[in-house]
C-alpha cells in the first residue's frame, strides 16, 4: 500500500502531502493536550509496532503481497490523532531510509495510512464496542471489525488515487502516464487481496494486540476512556 | 522509558527478530512495481513516461528494501539486512517519538 514516486502525478502528491500538513499540525496539538506522559513510551512503542508489522508481507495467489499497517490498534489505545503521528512517523522514516513508498508520495501515503485507516477504525470501534470493556467480548469483536474495515477503506482510497491517475493523465500518444491501469483494475486488484487477506490479518493483529496490552496493562485501555472525554468525545460511561 | 511497559519491549523485540518471515512473500505488492517489472508485465508491458521520470526521484535511501547494500545473495543475508533494517527503523522510530513526547504538557 506503499505507493512509490512516479505512479502518482505531481499534481496529485503535491495537494495530498499539502493536506497533511496541517492535519500534523492539528495532530500535534490535539496530542499536546490529551496524551498523558506515561503513555508517550506506548505511543513509541506502538509507532514502532507499526514499523515492523508492515514488514511482514503477506504472500497473496498470482505473485503480489500485502500486509497489515497496525493504525487501528494505536487509533484504540491512544485516540486517532496519536495514531496519525506514530504511523506518519514509520512511514515518512520507510520512505527516507528504505525506500519504502516515494517521498512526493509521502502526503499520499500518509492520508491512506495515517488518517483514513485510524480514524475510521477508531469510530467503527467505539459504535461496536458501546458501553463494553474493551477486553470484553464485544471489545475484541469490536476491535477486529475496525482493524478489518480501516485497513480496506485505507486500501480503497491507495485504489482511487492510483485509477484516478489513468484516467486522468494520458500522453499525446494515448498511453498512460503514470498508474498504468484502469480505475475498476485497481479497486478490483486491491480490494480482493485486503478482504479476502489483509484485512482479516489486520483484525486479528488489532483484537490480539488489544487483548495482549489490554490484560498486561489494564490501566492503558480504561485511560483511553477518559482521553476520550477529554477531547470533548461523544463516549458517555 | 522501557522499565514501566516491559512486556510491550519484549513483544516488539520478539517481532523484530520474526520479520525475516515477511521475506517469504516474495512478490511485489500491487502498484509497487519496479521499472523493469512494468516493461516485462503482461498487463502493462512499457514503462509510462511521467512514472520514469519519477520513479528514482529519491536516491538517498541507506538502506533500499531494507537491506544491507551488497547483502542480497542468499536469504540469510537478506534474513540479517531485514533484521538491521528493523533494529534502525525501530531506533529513529523510538528518537522521533521520544522527542515528539517532549510537547505532551500532561
Amino acid at each position: 500500500m506503499h505507493i512509490p514516486d512516479g505512479y502518482l502525478a505531481p499534481q496529485t502528491a503535491i495537494p495530498l502531502l499539502a493536506i497533511m500538513v496541517p492535519v500534523w499540525g492539528v495532530a500535534v496539538k490535539k496530542v499536546q493536550q490529551t496524551l498523558k506522559k506515561k503513555q508517550v513510551p506506548v505511543l513509541a512503542v506502538g509507532a514502532a509496532f507499526s514499523f515492523t508489522i508492515m514488514m511482514f508481507n503477506l504472500p497473496i495467489p498470482g505473485g503480489s503481497s500485502a500486509h497489515a499497517v497496525g493504525a487501528v490498534l494505536l487509533a484504540i489505545l491512544l485516540g486517532p490523532w496519536a495514531a496519525c503521528l506514530g504511523v506518519s512517523t514509520a512511514l515518512i522514516i520507510q520512505a527516507l531510509v528504505f525506500s519504502d513508498g516515494g517521498i512526493l508520495a509521502i502526503g499520499a501515503n500518509c492520508f491512506n495510512m495515517g488518517v483514513i485507516m485510524p480514524f475510521i477504525g477508531y469510530y467503527i470501534y467505539k459504535v461496536i464496542k458501546g458501553p463494553a470493556g474493551a477486553v470484553s467480548g464485544r471489545g475484541i469483536v469490536a476491535a477486529f471489525i475496525a482493524g478489518y474495515v480501516g485497513l480496506n477503506f485505507a486500501a480503497l482510497s491507495t485504489a482511487l488515487m492510483f485509477g484516478s491517475q489513468y484516467e486522468w493523465f494520458k500522453a499525446a500518444n494515448g498511453t498512460p502516464l503514470y498508474f498504468p491501469l484502469p480505475l475498476k483494475v485497481a479497486v478490483g486488484a486491491m480490494m480482493a487481496e485486503h478482504l479476502i487477506l489483509a484485512g482479516p490479518v489486520e483484525g486479528i493483529v488489532t483484537a490480539l494486540g488489544l487483548t495482549f496490552v489490554g490484560r498486561s496493562y489494564p490501566e492503558l485501555v480504561e485511560d483511553e476512556l477518559t482521553i476520550n472525554s477529554n477531547q470533548g468525545g461523544s463516549c458517555h460511561v | 522509558m522501557f522499565k514501566r511497559y516491559a512486556k510491550l519491549w519484549w513483544a516488539l523485540g520478539a517481532f523484530i527478530i520474526l520479520c525475516p518471515l515477511g521475506l517469504i512473500a516474495t512478490g511485489t505488492a500491487f502498484g509497487e512495481w519496479g521499472l523493469d517489472e512494468l516493461a516485462k508485465s503482461e498487463e502493462v508491458g512499457f514503462i509510462p513516461q511521467g512514472l520514469a521520470k519519477f520513479a528514482d526521484f529519491w536516491q538517498h535511501a541507506a538502506m533500499p528494501d531494507y537491506s544491507i547494500p551488497g547483502m542480497t545473495a542468499t536469504f540469510t543475508q537478506s534474513a540479517i539486512g531485514y533484521i538491521a533494517s528493523a533494529i534502525v527503523g525501530v531506533a529513529l522510530v523510538l528518537i522521533i517519538i521520544s522527542l515528539l513526547g517532549k510537547i505532551v504538557k500532561d
